[in-house]
C-alpha cells in the first residue's frame, strides 16, 4: 500500500510532497500528531471528569450568596460573588455545557496546530491508493484521489471555525454599537435606528446571500461580511432593550455628572454590562454562521476547491456516498459534533448569565 | 385589529421596494453581462439582444421599466431560455415546492408539537429527555447532512423508498419532505415545550384543574392556546427558512422545484430569472411574515388587548 509514497523519493522524483527522504518525517510527524491529539484529548477528559465530580461534592446553590446573619440583628453586606463568579459556578454545574467547551477548545487548538500536526500535506495525494477506508495510516480514510481525510477535515476546520469566528465578530461589532446608540440616544434617534433594523429583518436575507455570492464571485471575504451583515440584527435588539434598562440606573447619571463624554459613557460603562445576553448570543450565532457557511459551500456558492471546508467535504462526500459512504459520514459528523457542543455551551451560558434566570 | 393589519401592510410595501431595488441594481452590477459568456457574437447582435431586453436604456429607464412590469406581475424574459418567461418558469416550479414546503411543515408541526407538548407534561424526566435530545439532534445536523443520510439508509440500504424525484414513484415524497421538515420539527419541539412550560405554571390552569377538569382538557383546551403562541409567531420565518431549505434538498432530491431553478440560476448567472424568483420569494416571505403576525394577535387576547389600548 505504501509503496507509491517510498518510491517517489527513491527516483528522485517531486511528485510527493516532501521529496528528501520522505518516509521518516512522514511518520514522525504523524506519531507526533497522534500523541499530540491524545494529550488533548485526556486533558479535555480530565477536566470535565474534575468539574462532574464536583457537581456531586459540592450542595447546588452554596456558593450563589453568601447571606451572614449578624448576632444583633444588622443585616450586612452581602459577602459578593460577582456575576461572572456566579455564572462560572452555575456553567461548571453543567456537564453537557463542559464537554461542549471542551470540544470548542480541543477544536480551536486543532485548527490552530494544523500545518504542524497535520498527519499528510494537504494536498497529498496518493492516486493508486484511491478511496480506502479508514485504517491505521487513515484513520478516517482516504477520498477518491488517495487524499487523507483526517488532514483534509483539520484544514476544513481552520476554515469552518474562522468563518464561523470572523463572521460572528462582525456581527457582534455592528449589533452591540448599533444596539448600544440606539439604546442610549433614544426618542428619534431609536425610533429611526430600530424601525431600519424591523425592515431589515423582513428581508429574505438567505436568498440575499446568495445572490450576492453569485454577483461578486465566490470571495471568502465578502463571505464573511455577508453573514455578519445578517446576524447582527437579533444582536442589535438585544443589546438595546439591555441599554435601555441600564441608561436609567444611578451609575450612568454618576458618570454624567463626573462630566464624562457620551462615548466614554458606552464604551466604559454601558457596553460593559450588556456583556452578558451579548455572550450568550454570540454563542448561539456561531454555529448558526457556521451552518450558513456550509450551506452555501454545499450548494457550490461558497468555499472554492482550493481551500475546504465542511460544507464542501459533505458535498463531495454525497457525490460519492453509495461506494464511499465515510468520506460523507467523517465532515458530517464533525460538523454535527461542533454544532452540538456550540449549541450546549450556548444554552448552558444562557442558563448560566441570563439575569432573569438567575433571580429564580 | 383592522388598523394593525393596515399598518403592517404598509410597511410591508418598503421592504420590498428595498428589496426589488436591491436586487435589481446588484444584479445589474454584476461584472459581465448576461451575454458575454458565450462565444464571439457580432456587435449588431448583441445591440439587437440589448435592445430586445431593453439593456440600452439608462438605468433609471429600466428600473422604471422593470417596477412597472412587475406591478403587472410581469417578470420579464429570462436571458439563459430564449422565448420563455420567467413567470412560467416560477409557474411551472411554484407548485412543487409549495408541496414540498407543506408537506415539510406538517411534518414539522404534527412531530415538533406532539413532542414538545409531549415532553412539558413531565419536564427533568426521561419524557422531557428523550425527545429533547432528539430535537437537539435535528437542530445540529443540517438538512444537506440529513437528506443524503436518510437517501443512504432508507432509499439505497433498506429500500423502502425511492432516492430521487417528486411524483414520479409512490412514496418518492417522503425523503424530501421528513428532511426539510425535520430541523424544524426539532425547533417547534423546543418552542412548544418552552411555551407549554409557561403556561402550565400559570393560575388559570390550576383553576382549570381545581374545577376538576380531566387531565386531557387542561392541557388540549387550556394549555395549548396559550402555549403555541410563540410556536404561531415563528411559522412565518419558518417558512421563510423552508423556502430557502427547498435549495438544497430540491438540489439533493433532483426535484424540478423552485429552489432547483433558483441555484440553477445562480450557476448559469441567468440575471432575470435570479432577480425575478428573488423579488417572487421576498414577496412571499413577507406575506407570510405578516400572516403569522396577524394571527399571533388575532389568537392572543393579551396582544388584541394591547393593540385596543393603542399600541
Amino acid at each position: 500500500m505504501d509503496q507509491p509514497q517510498v518510491a517517489a523519493p527513491a527516483t528522485g522524483g517531486p511528485l510527493n510532497g516532501t521529496s528528501k527522504n520522505a518516509l521518516f518525517p512522514r511518520l514522525l510527524r504523524q506519531l507526533r500528531a497522534q500523541t499530540l491529539m491524545y494529550y488533548l484529548y485526556t486533558l479535555v477528559l480530565r477536566a470535565v471528569l474534575s468539574c462532574t465530580h464536583e457537581k456531586i461534592t459540592i450542595f447546588k446553590g452554596t456558593m450563589m450568596s453568601k447571606h451572614v446573619t449578624l448576632k444583633n440583628g444588622i443585616e450586612p453586606a452581602e459577602e459578593g460573588t460577582s456575576l461572572w463568579q456566579d455564572a462560572w459556578f452555575r456553567l461548571r454545574q453543567n456537564t453537557f455545557a463542559l464537554c461542549g467547551l471542551g470540544v470548542i477548545l480541543f477544536l480551536c487548538i486543532v485548527a490552530l496546530l494544523t500545518p504542524f500536526i497535520a498527519p499528510y500535506g494537504y494536498e497529498q495525494q496518493n492516486l493508486l491508493l484511491g478511496a480506502a477506508p479508514p485504517s491505521a495510516e487513515h484513520w478516517l480514510g482516504t477520498d477518491i484521489f488517495g487524499r487523507d481525510m483526517l488532514t483534509r477535515i483539520m484544514y476544513g476546520s481552520r476554515v469552518s471555525l474562522m468563518v464561523g469566528f470572523i463572521a460572528t465578530s462582525v456581527a457582534l461589532v455592528i449589533g452591540v454599537l448599533w444596539g448600544t446608540i440606539a439604546g442610549y440616544a433614544g426618542g428619534r434617534v431609536d425610533a429611526v435606528m430600530m424601525r431600519l433594523v424591523d425592515i431589515l429583518y423582513a428581508l429574505p436575507f438567505m436568498i440575499f446571500i446568495v445572490l450576492l455570492m453569485v454577483v461578486f464571485g465566490r470571495n471568502i471575504l465578502l463571505l464573511f461580511l455577508a453573514i455578519g451583515a445578517v446576524e447582527w440584527l437579533t444582536m442589535a435588539r438585544i443589546v438595546r432593550g439591555q441599554v435601555l434598562s441600564l441608561r436609567r440606573q444611578e451609575f450612568v447619571e454618576a458618570a454624567v455628572s463626573l462630566g464624562l463624554s457620551r462615548w466614554t459613557i458606552i464604551r466604559r460603562h454601558l457596553i460593559p454590562n450588556t456583556l452578558g445576553p451579548v455572550i450568550v448570543y454570540t454563542t448561539l450565532t456561531i454555529p448558526s454562521v457556521m451552518l450558513l457557511e456550509a450551506f452555501l459551500s454545499f450548494l457550490g456558492l461558497g468555499i472554492q476547491p482550493p481551500q475546504s471546508s465542511w460544507g464542501l467535504l459533505i458535498s463531495y462526500g454525497v457525490e460519492t456516498m453509495e461506494e464511499y459512504p465515510w468520506l460523507l459520514l467523517f465532515p458530517g459528523l464533525t460538523l454535527s459534533i461542533t454544532l452540538f457542543a456550540l449549541n450546549f455551551l450556548g444554552d448552558g451560558l444562557r442558563d448560566a448569565l441570563d439575569p432573569r434566570a438567575s433571580k429564580n | 385589529m383592522f388598523r394593525f393589519i393596515l399598518s403592517r401592510l404598509l410597511q410591508a410595501i418598503p421592504v420590498l421596494l428595498i428589496v426589488i431595488t436591491a436586487t435589481f441594481f446588484l444584479v445589474r452590477a454584476a461584472p459581465g453581462g448576461p451575454f458575454s459568456a458565450e462565444k464571439a457574437v457580432p456587435p449588431e447582435v448583441i445591440k439587437a439582444l440589448e435592445a430586445q431586453y431593453h439593456l440600452d436604456q439608462p438605468m433609471w429607464q429600466q428600473y422604471v421599466g422593470y417596477l412597472n412590469d412587475l406591478a403587472h406581475g410581469d417578470f420579464g424574459p429570462s436571458f439563459r431560455y430564449p422565448g420563455r418567461t420567467v413567470n412560467e418558469l416560477i409557474a411551472g416550479g411554484l407548485p412543487i415546492t409549495a408541496e414540498l414546503a407543506l408537506y415539510a411543515m406538517l411534518v414539522a408541526i404534527i412531530i415538533g408539537v406532539c413532542a414538545g407538548v409531549f415532553a412539558a407534561l413531565k419536564p427533568n424526566t426521561p419524557q422531557d429527555y428523550i425527545p429533547m435530545s432528539a430535537a437537539m439532534l435535528g437542530i445540529c445536523m443540517p438538512s444537506f447532512l440529513m437528506g443524503p443520510l436518510l437517501v443512504l439508509i432508507f432509499g439505497i440500504g433498506l429500500e423502502w423508498v425511492p432516492v430521487s424525484g417528486w411524483g414520479d414513484l409512490p412514496g418518492d415524497k417522503i425523503l424530501p419532505s421528513i428532511t426539510l421538515g425535520a430541523g424544524y420539527a426539532a425547533f417547534l419541539a423546543r418552542l412548544s415545550r418552552g411555551g407549554m412550560l409557561e403556561v402550565m405554571s400559570q393560575d388559570y390552569i390550576r383553576t382549570a384543574r381545581a374545577k376538576g377538569l380531566p387531565e386531557r382538557v387542561v392541557v388540549l383546551k387550556h394549555g395549548l392556546r396559550g402555549g403555541l403562541i410563540p410556536v404561531i409567531a415563528f411559522l412565518g420565518p419558518a417558512f421563510a427558512g423552508l423556502l430557502s431549505g427547498s435549495f438544497v434538498v430540491e438540489t439533493i432530491f433532483q426535484i424540478p422545484g423552485l429552489g432547483r431553478f433558483y441555484v440553477q440560476a445562480a450557476f448559469n448567472r441567468d440575471y432575470t430569472m435570479i432577480l425575478g424568483t428573488t423579488v417572487f420569494f421576498a414577496t412571499l416571505i413577507v406575506l407570510f411574515n405578516l400572516l403569522s403576525d396577524i394571527v399571533a394577535v388575532w389568537i392572543n387576547p393579551k396582544l388584541r388587548h394591547q393593540l385596543r389600548e393603542g399600541h
